[in-house]
């Protein structure tokens, strides 16, 4: 490829980054509307809906999200155990684990498992709905389908995902535990205290603080890239994908960004 | 055909889409309580105009009139009102997957009016009853047939008792017994009910059937407009081609507007 075709290549790649950063901003302020301005208009929120998205996205994801955060409990424990035995400091991997899980182990995994499970998720069917005519149809019925499809997802993002972050911090901290006393030989009493001294109420905070804003990434992103499905199945299939690796890649960006900030200014 | 007043008046529509003009100044009257099929090929941008008529896109210029009301300018809440006066019945239904028949039809009653559950009960049998659908209430729209998801997706449109109802394709994949079926429908909201009806089809055979009015498109143009007789004896070649569904005549096959030589020697 020439010089003159890359050049231009680019530039319209960024020109379409621009757009749909445009595009979903005003996706986000349109939702933020619905949630905030409309109910005090005499749209009252749909508390329904969103139960029914809480089921789907929190109460269902249970299951995966201790799975995944019993096992990197464990991780996190034998791998600082293997460093802190050179300095005979071995029952500080207790406190070391927990602190870590509650400050980011738990709210970057658990926003990581429900990434690929609830943008996909959110996607796939919204975008199936976008191909099958189903939210121009809703828009002629004079249904926002902001407010009746995007809306009660949000909400239960944003409840859900903090849920079970604290979740996560639990059963990551009891996987530490159920190791850490067993193979790594810490005493029972003493893994407890050093879990309780070494976690701060800071550290389970700024945890959830960024689990806040993970849940708002993956279900903007989730919601967004089903608004603009191209074509037919194919189209789904390939905004499932993008959504997916958006969210991803969005919600590692904001973690880097949100524990810069914390560690400097907290 | 009697003459009666104009609900919808469409004032030199134009529309492009990335340069390429779709609608080419389009203009057209819609005359309350009849049934107006707006005809053309694939592409001649009927969609599009449809698409304007209910709001969903906007016009690059041009206006549209639904009872003296300009609906290309309306706001937010205006485009709301509008749109609760209208039904519309999507080419492939496009029922809510999720919800069931009964569902469906309560969407838009409990969306816009603080009736009873109980009258809404009442409201739904009535209009499943007007589709010959009353047993279906509980099933869901994926385990209803082609033409039984469009029949409900009727009674689903006119479930406020809209003054118009745009109807997109409504008998195309269809047998056509269905067809008819559909035909016999639209006929009777429109004389028994005294509805508009606005039907975009390129199913000949039923727009000679159901409509007052005809309007054939062709490349974002009208080309002709007129009671069926007149469409049936217009002399434009275009026309007659298009109702006789000849292979040969001025609509061009091919759509490239590239010569075909020049295409095959240019490639390396």
């Amino acid at each position: 490829m020439s010089e003159k075709a890359v050049q231009k290549r680019s530039t319209a790649m960024v020109i379409v980054f621009l757009q749909h950063l445009t595009s979903i901003a005003f996706f986000f302020r349109e939702t933020l509307r619905w949630m905030v301005v409309k109910p005090f208009q005499g749209k009252p929120l749909r508390f329904k809906a969103a139960i029914i998205q809480m089921d789907e996205v929190g109460v269902k994801s249970i299951p995966i999200v201790s799975l995944a955060s019993f096992v990197i409990g464990i991780i996190l424990v034998l791998q600082t155990a293997y460093q802190l035995q050179k300095f005979g400091a071995v029952d500080y991997a207790a406190s070391l684990a927990s602190v870590a899980l509650a400050r980011e182990m738990a709210p970057l995994l658990t926003a990581i498992v429900l990434a690929g499970r609830v943008s996909a998720a959110f996607t796939a069917e919204l975008g199936t709905m976008l191909v099958t005519e189903e939210i121009t149809a809703l828009e002629v019925m004079a249904i926002s389908p902001i407010a009746y499809l995007v809306v009660p997802r949000f909400i239960a993002m944003l409840l859900m995902l903090p849920c079970l972050t604290v979740l996560a911090d639990v059963v990551g901290i009891i996987g530490g535990y159920a190791v850490g006393t067993t193979a790594v030989g810490i005493r029972s009493s003493l893994y407890i205290e050093r879990t309780i001294d070494g976690l701060m109420m800071k550290d389970i905070l700024t945890g959830l603080t960024k689990s806040f804003v993970f849940a708002g990434i993956i279900a903007m992103v989730g919601c967004y890239m089903a608004f603009v499905v191209k074509g037919g199945a194919e189209g789904v299939g390939k905004a499932t994908m993008i959504s997916v690796v958006t969210s991803l890649i969005s919600i590692i960006i904001a973690d880097c960004f949100f524990t810069t900030i914390f560690y400097l200014f907290l | 055909m009697t003459e009666s007043e104009p609900i919808i008046q469409v004032r030199n529509l134009i529309k492009s889409f990335d340069g390429r003009i779709v609608l080419d100044g389009i203009n057209l009257t819609v005359e309350k309580g009849k049934v107006t099929a707006i005809m053309g090929g694939s592409g001649c941008g009927k969609s599009t105009l449809l698409r304007h008529l209910i709001g969903v896109i906007r016009p690059d210029s041009g206006e549209i009139f639904v009872r003296g009301k300009d609906i290309t300018k309306l706001d937010e809440t205006g485009m709301e009102d509008y749109r609760k006066h209208f039904g519309m019945l999507f080419q492939m239904g496009a029922l809510l997957n999720s919800l069931s028949v009964h569902d469906n039809i309560a969407l838009p009653l409990r969306e816009h009016t603080k009736l009873d559950e109980k009258i809404i009960g009442m409201m739904i049998k009535m209009k499943l009853e007007l589709v010959g659908l009353r047993d279906f209430e509980h099933l869901k729209p994926s385990q209803l047939s082609g033409g039984m998801q469009k029949r409900v997706a009727l009674a689903r449109a006119i479930a406020l008792d809209p003054e118009i109802v745009f109807y997109d394709e409504p008998t195309s994949g269809l047998d056509p017994v269905v067809s008819g079926v559909i035909d016999e429908l639209i006929m009777n909201l429109s004389r028994g009910m005294n509805i508009t009806s606005v039907v975009v089809t390129h199913d000949t055979r039923s727009a000679f059937k159901i409509a007052h009015k005809m309007v054939v498109l062709f490349r974002g143009k009208v080309v002709a407009e007129g009671t069926p007789e007149e469409i049936q004896n217009s002399s434009d070649p275009l026309v007659q081609q298009f109702i006789a569904g000849s292979p040969d005549g001025p609509i061009p096959l091919r759509q490239s507007s590239r010569d075909y030589l020049e295409d095959l020697l240019d490639m390396e």
